[in-house]
């Protein structure tokens, strides 16, 4: 055996989160300070692009949300341009939308949020035929035979032996504030497992649509893949079976198991109906258009703006509102032309670079001064959670009738008040509850898509305004996108046929933004705020609750104690290079 | 799960971020030399994550192209062998943060880690924002080329004289 040598991967995400929480003398959090610490500045690299390749580089800004961010790129070229796409088009982007939902949704409650809640060491001491007895009252699903927990039950005993336990999302196994009995531990661990091997499945629509998998393409005007049921290189009738099959197989597993597990850990944690909440302000750019981007009245998804709770008064926000859409660099590191305390709209925004925090490796940030890399986004000088819980009180307020029933059954299962969506408990459910909603929708998009197909509305794109000759000489333009974890938009100005500004707002700089000039705390910063720690060197409460979020970055929450003691930085998610 | 046999190449790495994504572009380097080769795939695996997993358990033969900090000077080849390369998994706190050793790690204690795997990289220089690599990082492109091929006529994928 040679000598294993050290090695550290380098960073692979879009930048680190950092919290600071200063806790009070029962360790209950008083403040908290939420940080960007890496630079992002993707907008530099788009000036002098052509728009029509924007999104190849936007797609790279995260890793992961390679979808979203090509999908906010081309309707805002889309949009600058006045381009509409064909109805085939729109129903293809709807499922490839939808299918992102239900794939992210899924895996992020089993693979990162689940682990918050479910202690893996503890499902070792379960008894399979309980497991198996719980399984079989809760839902249909077919793996419920208590020789099939055993045998999950021994390779979790497995890996424990050979010491990679670190494998499931490191948690903090046998906390105080873990509370599931043994059986429904290792029910949760048995569908960690078994999700893998559905998102096998649940990407072949991507693959397909998009014409290559990894990273599948894109175009301004529509969807790359034709349709020509006699043909094999397009969108034929061999194609449409196996996304059918999809579809069923993403369905099955909401149903079966995904809602059925929410339902089967909530009601032990029930006070998490009560903490967490934060702003109580809502932002939803809107998603699933009915047949034109730009007519927000037939989205799925209202394009909404919720003010205090106040579900009765929904307003619908105009991206291109000066007045109202703004980023603030009050607490950010960046120097702007007009002053650092002026909000700008995002296709007058600026990205210059400002650093004036300490030097690393520091101990604390000055979070008097700017503290993140993160601007303040705003709506009206309003901080705003975006995200599945501001989707779905818009489809609840909007009156979406299977959303009203979802949120309902939910509460009355749980036995909770309507209150209680306010929290880290609704956040979680609003997640499940908009994802059986969204992959119920792909199969109606299916079958309107082979509708149009039918009746001979093959067309998947619109290639009128491909040549820049036919493009004013300036314009502007905006592109929405409800990303899994909230509102994204991307801000496009376009001079003589290349972009001169781009601006991305995206999901994590609402949730995660800094104070702003008025000194008003971002999503995170306000959420934590009253959350008792059982263990403060073991911040496990916390992790529920930015989990909650599905922060986008990755995430370093750095502790200090009532006496201004530092307990040093727990959770921190990765190795980190030292350059 | 493994098919018999599935050579794949995989280029990793953020390519808005200069020497992060030498991986995809050391991948594009080798299409450019080899062409299309039967029974090969060469894959841009950007940062997906554990999207990647499922084409990790379904190769025999996985050849991974990367940025790997060594701790050594940059522009430093580096090689590992299947045994060398840590499998492992740490703390998350974002979905977005699952390294590739995790999906090794992942693919693993499943059972399903390829029967042979490699993989190459570099010691970057230089990875913040930007779409070109540092010079020292793009001079050491053509040995990890170079290394690659070697590899792939070991997997009998490659005829000697088919290197550089």
């Amino acid at each position: 055996m040679p000598q294993r040598i050290v090695i550290d991967p380098i960073t692979r995400i879009e930048g680190h989160l950092r919290i600071e929480a200063e806790l009070d003398a029962n360790n209950t959090i008083a403040k908290a300070y939420s940080s960007g610490t890496m630079v992002r500045g993707l907008e530099k690299i788009m000036v002098g692009r052509d728009p029509r390749e924007a999104w190849a580089f936007a797609q790279r800004t995260c890793g992961v949300c390679t979808t979203v961010h090509s999908f906010a790129s081309i309707r805002s070229v889309e949009n600058a341009l006045g381009i509409k796409i064909p109805k085939a088009a729109n129903l293809i982007r709807n499922l490839m939308i939808a299918q992102q939902y239900v794939h992210d949704h899924v895996m992020h409650f089993y693979h990162l949020h689940a682990l918050d809640w479910v202690d893996v060491v503890s499902s070792l001491k379960a008894d399979p035929a309980q497991v198996s007895a719980i399984q079989q009252k809760i839902s249909p699903w077919p793996n419920s035979s208590p020789a099939y927990f055993a045998k999950v039950q021994k390779q979790v005993q497995g890996i424990v032996d050979s010491g990679q336990l670190s494998i499931f999302a490191n948690a903090y196994w046998g906390h105080p504030a873990y509370k599931l009995p043994p059986e429904v531990n290792l029910l949760a661990v048995a569908h960690y497992l078994e999700a893998l091997d559905w998102q096998k499945d649940a990407t072949k629509i991507h693959t397909i649509f998009g014409g290559k998998n990894p990273h599948p393409n894109f175009v301004v005007g529509g969807v790359p893949m034709p349709i020509d049921l006699n043909s094999d290189t397009a969108l034929n009738a061999e194609r449409l079976s196996i996304i059918s099959d999809s579809i069923t197989k993403m369905i099955d597993f909401v149903d079966q198991v995904y809602i059925p597990d929410l339902l089967a850990i909530a009601p032990y944690y029930l006070e998490y109906g009560g903490i967490g909440e934060g702003l109580g302000n809502f932002l939803s750019w809107g998603e699933f258009p009915g047949e034109d981007n730009s007519d927000v009245s037939k989205f799925l998804v209202p394009r909404a703006v919720i003010l205090n709770r106040d579900l009765a008064n929904i307003q619908v926000p105009d991206p291109n509102d000066f007045a109202k859409m703004q980023e603030f660099v009050s607490h950010s590191w960046y120097k702007q032309s007009v002053g650092d305390q002026a909000g700008l709209h995002p296709w007058k925004g600026e990205t210059e670079f400002n650093y004036t925090g300490p030097k690393p490796p520091y101990q604390f940030l000055d979070v008097e001064q700017k503290y993140s890399w993160l601007k303040a986004p705003r709506w009206a000088e309003t901080p705003m959670e975006v995200g599945p819980l501001a989707r779905v009180l818009a489809m609840y307020a909007g009156g979406h009738a299977q959303t009203k029933e979802l949120v309902d059954l939910v509460l009355k299962t749980l036995d909770v008040p309507i209150t209680a969506v306010f929290s880290t408990l609704g956040r979680t459910a609003a997640r499940c509850i908009e994802t059986k909603v969204f992959a119920d929708s792909m199969r109606t998009y299916f079958n309107d898509l082979v509708t149009e197909i039918k009746a001979g509305n093959t067309k998947t794109y619109n290639g009128d305004k491909w040549d820049p000759i036919t493009w004013p000489t300036h314009s502007e333009g905006f592109g929405f996108m409800e990303a899994p974890r909230g509102a994204l938009g991307h801000w496009i100005v376009i001079d003589n046929g290349k972009i001169s500004n781009y601006q991305m707002v995206v999901p994590t700089t609402w949730n995660g933004s800094p104070r702003d000039h008025k000194g008003q705390p971002g999503a995170y910063e306000a959420s934590l705020v009253g959350i008792k720690l059982a263990k403060p060197e073991w911040p496990l409460e916390v992790l529920r609750t930015i989990h909650s979020f599905d922060p986008c970055m990755a995430c370093a929450i750095h502790m200090v104690d009532a006496e201004g003691q530092d307990l040093g930085e727990a959770a921190l998610g990765m190795t980190v290079c030292d350059y | 799960m493994t098919e018999a046999n599935r050579t794949i190449v995989l280029g990793l790495g953020n390519t808005l971020n200069r020497d992060e994504g030498l991986g995809v572009h050391a991948l594009k380097a080798l299409e450019a030399h080899l062409g299309a080769r039967p029974g090969l795939e060469l894959l841009d695996g950007g940062v997906l994550g554990l999207n990647l997993l499922p084409l990790v358990e379904e190769c025999s033969h996985l050849l991974v192209l990367d940025a790997i900090d060594g701790r050594k000077l940059p522009g430093t080849v580096i090689e590992l062998a299947k045994e060398q390369i840590p499998l492992y998994a740490g703390v998350k706190l974002s979905q977005h943060q699952i390294t590739f050793q995790e999906v090794l790690g992942l693919a693993n204690i499943r059972g399903l880690l390829p029967q042979h795997l490699h993989m190459i990289g570099i010691q970057p220089e230089d990875i913040s924002i930007g779409l070109e690599m540092s010079l020292t990082v793009e001079h050491a492109i053509s040995a990890v080329v170079y290394r690659a091929c070697l590899v792939l006529e070991d997997w009998g994928l490659l005829d000697k004289t088919g290197t550089l």
